[in-house]
Order: C-alpha cells, then sequence, then structure tokens
C-alpha cells in the first residue's frame, strides 16, 4: 500500500520539476542579476537605482497613479458591489459589470485612447488615471462582490434589532466584515496598475512612464542588474500585499468565530 | 426616490464599462477612424480584414495566436491534471509547498514574469521563436489548471478509488476508468482557462517573441501597428468581432453556470 501512495505521488514531480526549471530558477536569476554587475558580486546596481533620480521618480509616480486609481476603483465600486448584494437580480448584475475584464486590456485601452483622441482631450495624466479605472474596476467589483454576499445575514439583523439604525449597522457589522474584499480588491488593482505595461504610455502619449514600463525598458536596453533590482521591488511589494491580504482573511476569520 | 438614484448610480457606471465596446463595435460599420459617421454605413472595415495589405499579416497572426494557445493549454491540462493527482497524495507540509511555488506565476506582476522568462532564456540561449513562446504560456497557464482539479480532488470520496482496486482494477485501469471520469468537468474548466488565458496575453509574449524571429501574435500586432498611428478602421472590425465573441462565450458559459446552480438549490 506505501508502495502505492509513493507511485501516486510521483504523478506530481513532472510538474515539479517544470516549475524548479522555468518558474523558480527565473526568478532565482533576477535575484542574481540584481547582485551582479560586470562579473562580480556588489551592491552597484541598487546604488545605480536608489541614487538615478529618473528611476525613483517613476517609482513615485507610479505608486502614486495606483494609490489614486485604486481609491478611485474602491469609492466607485464599494456601492456598486453593496447594491448589488441586495438585489435577487445582483448574482447575474455582478457578470454584466465584470464581464469586460476578459476583453483583452490592449484592445480596450487602444478603443479608449481613440475616443480621448476624438473627444479632443489632451493625453496625459488625466487620461492615465480614467484608463486605468476603466481597465481595473471590474477588479475592485469582484471580490467586493463575493466577499459583500458571502457575510451572514444575522449579523446585520442582529445589530438591527439591538437598536442601530442603518448607518450604524453598515459601520458596525458589514464594513469590518468585508475587510478581506476590501484589501483584496486593493490588491488585485493597485499592483496591476504600477505593473501594467503599455497603459500609460498609449494614454499620455509616452508622456507617463510607470513601473512596469521602466522595467521592460531597462531589459531592452540590456540594463540587467538596474532591471532586476527593480523586479525585486515589485515583487516585494507583491509579497507585501500578499501578506496583508492573508491577515485580513484570518482576521476576520477568527473574529467571526468570537 | 433612493431607488430611482441607486438606479441611475448602476447605470452610469454600467455605460462608463461598456462605452468604448459599444462605440467600437457601432462605428465598425461606419468605416471611420475617427467617429464619425461622415462614410456612411457599410460593411467595408470588415472586408478589409481580408483585402487591406495587412490582412496576411493579421491572418498570420490569428494563426499564431490560436497555435500557441491550442498547443501551450493541452500541455497545460496534461501537466497541470497529472501534477494535481500526484500533489494530492503528497505529505501536507511538501503539498503546501508546492502548492505555494503553484501560486508563483498567479500573483507575480505580469511584467517581473515576463523579463524572468527573457533572462532565463538568454542566459541558457534557449532558441527564439515559438519554442521561447509555448514555454512561457505552460509555465504561466499550468498554474490554473492546477487550480481548478485541485479543489474537485479534495472533494473525492477516496473510497471510490480504493473500490475499483479492490474489485480487481490495475492502478492504470482505476485511474483512467475511475478518476478522470470523476475529475473531467474541472480538467475541462481547467483547460478553457488555460485556452483563454493564454489567447488573452499580451505581455509575456511581447516580451518573449524576440524582435528577429517576425513571429506576431494578435495582440502583439495590433500594439505595434497602433502604437504608431492609431488604429485604422478594419481594426474597428477586428476589435468588435473579438468583443462580441468574447462576450458571447463567458455570458454563455456563465449562465449556465448560474442555472446549474440554481436547479441545485431546488
Amino acid at each position: 500500500m506505501s508502495k502505492m501512495k509513493l507511485t501516486r505521488r510521483a504523478f506530481s514531480y513532472p510538474y515539479i520539476l517544470f516549475m524548479m526549471i522555468f518558474v523558480v530558477l527565473p526568478l532565482v536569476l533576477i535575484l542574481v542579476n540584481a547582485f551582479m554587475a560586470n562579473g562580480e558580486l556588489t551592491f552597484k546596481n541598487f546604488v545605480n537605482f536608489f541614487s538615478d533620480g529618473s528611476s525613483i521618480h517613476t517609482l513615485l509616480i507610479s505608486l502614486a497613479v495606483g494609490f489614486i486609481t485604486t481609491s478611485i476603483c474602491l469609492f466607485l465600486g464599494y456601492p456598486i458591489a453593496y447594491l448589488l448584494t441586495k438585489r435577487k437580480s445582483g448574482r447575474y448584475m455582478v457578470l454584466l459589470f465584470t464581464l469586460p475584464m476578459w476583453v483583452n486590456f490592449l484592445l480596450r485601452t487602444l478603443a479608449t485612447k481613440e475616443i480621448f483622441q476624438a473627444l479632443n482631450m489632451p493625453l496625459g495624466m488625466a487620461t492615465v488615471i480614467i484608463g486605468m479605472v476603466y481597465n481595473y474596476l471590474p477588479f475592485m467589483i469582484m471580490p467586493l462582490y463575493t466577499s459583500l454576499s458571502n457575510i451572514d445575514k444575522s449579523y446585520a439583523e442582529a445589530a438591527q434589532d439591538l437598536g442601530a439604525n442603518s448607518l450604524g449597522v453598515f459601520l458596525n457589522t458589514t464594513l469590518p466584515l468585508s475587510v478581506p474584499g476590501i484589501v483584496s480588491g486593493i490588491t488585485m488593482v493597485f499592483i496591476p496598475t504600477i505593473s501594467t505595461f503599455a497603459i500609460s504610455e498609449l494614454l499620455s502619449d509616452r508622456m507617463i512612464t510607470l513601473f512596469g514600463d521602466s522595467i521592460n525598458l531597462k531589459f531592452t536596453q540590456d540594463m540587467y542588474g538596474v532591471g532586476s533590482v527593480m523586479s525585486l521591488v515589485m515583487i516585494i511589494l507583491v509579497i507585501l500585499s500578499n501578506v496583508l491580504m492573508s491577515k485580513a482573511d484570518k482576521g476576520t476569520k477568527s473574529g467571526g468565530a468570537v | 426616490m433612493k431607488k430611482f438614484f441607486q438606479n441611475s448610480y448602476l447605470g452610469i457606471i454600467l455605460c462608463f464599462l461598456y462605452a468604448p465596446i459599444m462605440l467600437v463595435i457601432l462605428f465598425s460599420f461606419f468605416n471611420t477612424a475617427d467617429f464619425s459617421f461622415a462614410n456612411g454605413f457599410s460593411f467595408e472595415s470588415y472586408s478589409q480584414i481580408f483585402t487591406s495589405e495587412k490582412s496576411e499579416a493579421l491572418l498570420d497572426a490569428l494563426k499564431n495566436t490560436l497555435l500557441i494557445a491550442a498547443i501551450s493549454s493541452v500541455i497545460a491540462t496534461v501537466l497541470g491534471t497529472v501534477a494535481s493527482i500526484g500533489m494530492h497524495y503528497l505529505p501536507r507540509r511538501a503539498k503546501r509547498l508546492v502548492e505555494g511555488v503553484n501560486q508563483l506565476p498567479v500573483i507575480n506582476s505580469e511584467v517581473v514574469m515576463a523579463v524572468s522568462f527573457m533572462v532565463f532564456f538568454v542566459t541558457f540561449a534557449f532558441p527564439e521563436g515559438y519554442l521561447r513562446l509555448i514555454i512561457a504560456h505552460v509555465a504561466f497557464c499550468t498554474p490554473y489548471v492546477v487550480l481548478a482539479v485541485m479543489p474537485k480532488l479534495a472533494q473525492m470520496d477516496s473510497n471510490i478509488y480504493e473500490a475499483a482496486l479492490d474489485l480487481g482494477a490495475s492502478p492504470a485501469k482505476a485511474m483512467v476508468k475511475v478518476l478522470l471520469p470523476y475529475l473531467a468537468p474541472a480538467i475541462l474548466s481547467g483547460f478553457i482557462m488555460a485556452f483563454t488565458i493564454s489567447l488573452d496575453d499580451f505581455i509575456i509574449t511581447q516580451i518573449n517573441k524576440g524582435a528577429s524571429t517576425g513571429i506576431d501574435t494578435l495582440s502583439t500586432l495590433i500594439y505595434s501597428d497602433a502604437r504608431v498611428q492609431g488604429l485604422e478602421p478594419f481594426w474597428f472590425a477586428v476589435f468588435s468581432i473579438i468583443f462580441v465573441v468574447v462576450l458571447a462565450v463567458l455570458l454563455f458559459v456563465n449562465l449556465k453556470k448560474s442555472t446549474k446552480k440554481e436547479e441545485k438549490n431546488i
């Protein structure tokens, strides 16, 4: 029997090997390249990145665009998700709101660009942010709707029975219980916004370069070292947001048990 | 009154989300690139798909897109299904570790994944072209197959498989006759997911296709063509076709899923 189990387990080995070679090793190479310059181990790439005003500038602009886009998506998306959970047809309507995200982002971005130009809107920061909100709003609505529709109604009813008004019910039960949805919505919008490729370039006529474009640019210019450092910065942001997400998830779960 | 405001809010946001798509579809029938009705109603944009000087490149790109998606998603489905069965029987710790690594391409930023593939291919001198693209596509599609199949395995009553063995089936036969039919719906949805993601990809293909090979998929061709001088009328027609196909397929799949759920609830 134990031999049986051993052979079944072996089915996972080809994929494990595949991932080690084609997923883990490439990321290790990024790590190695970040610490390599002219064939020796060094912190030079980090020094170059952090002392180069334009790289830091790109990072800060990207964080700002990410922050603004995420905030707008949250403020527009939360009421939508909330209103949809209140309706019987909400399950179907949420589909309508999230379907556009399955249409290739490049096509949607090019379509919006054509519209901006037809409306004579000057391409720049405003159009980049509108385009980002347009692209990522469905990614905010989806986790918010899932989280809001999974909240047990009895919490709100209990709060009501205990005399809370509708605002009180919302602030004290619904909002705190939807925190995991909020956090995962923020992650799903913020990370792609700052690391996206091509959207800002197209919607600002190359005036605004975001972090994702900048990473790609460094590699196409053969600056593997600095490009790798920038990728590492991005990986750290991804890890941070995922830690935050699992914390928020656990937080409400243990809270719910009490 | 309150209801009215709520409905208008939902309506306005829906308009915002669908306006670009609808406008492109509308003006694809007016053979225009600047949203005017001046040229009148016609199917000119659509016929240009086949007659414009770019149609050869376009049809080539379509062929590449489908070819790469088909090959990668078939490989990803086989690899991911077999892997899931194996992972199911791994000790808990090892299973969690492998699941963690499986998540990497899902959570990581796409640009970072793309450049890490590129550095890897350059470092080990992989030949430019289809090989690089298919490896990269398999690497970022397989996790979704695993994510589709693993939950189904976790729900499975392990007695079914053991019973087949007790009744004299060889492990291979038990797998083909019992395990695979049970997993079939999950495998199919994993395959569809992998195919769609590969089809939809732009970033990883753009960064790994190599400049000298001349290989283009639909999205990379559109990018290189539209970046310079904006969209020509025939792109409006191409976009419209893609929009309608994607939205129709998704609507169909999702509505079918939710009616099934409803039937179960009754």
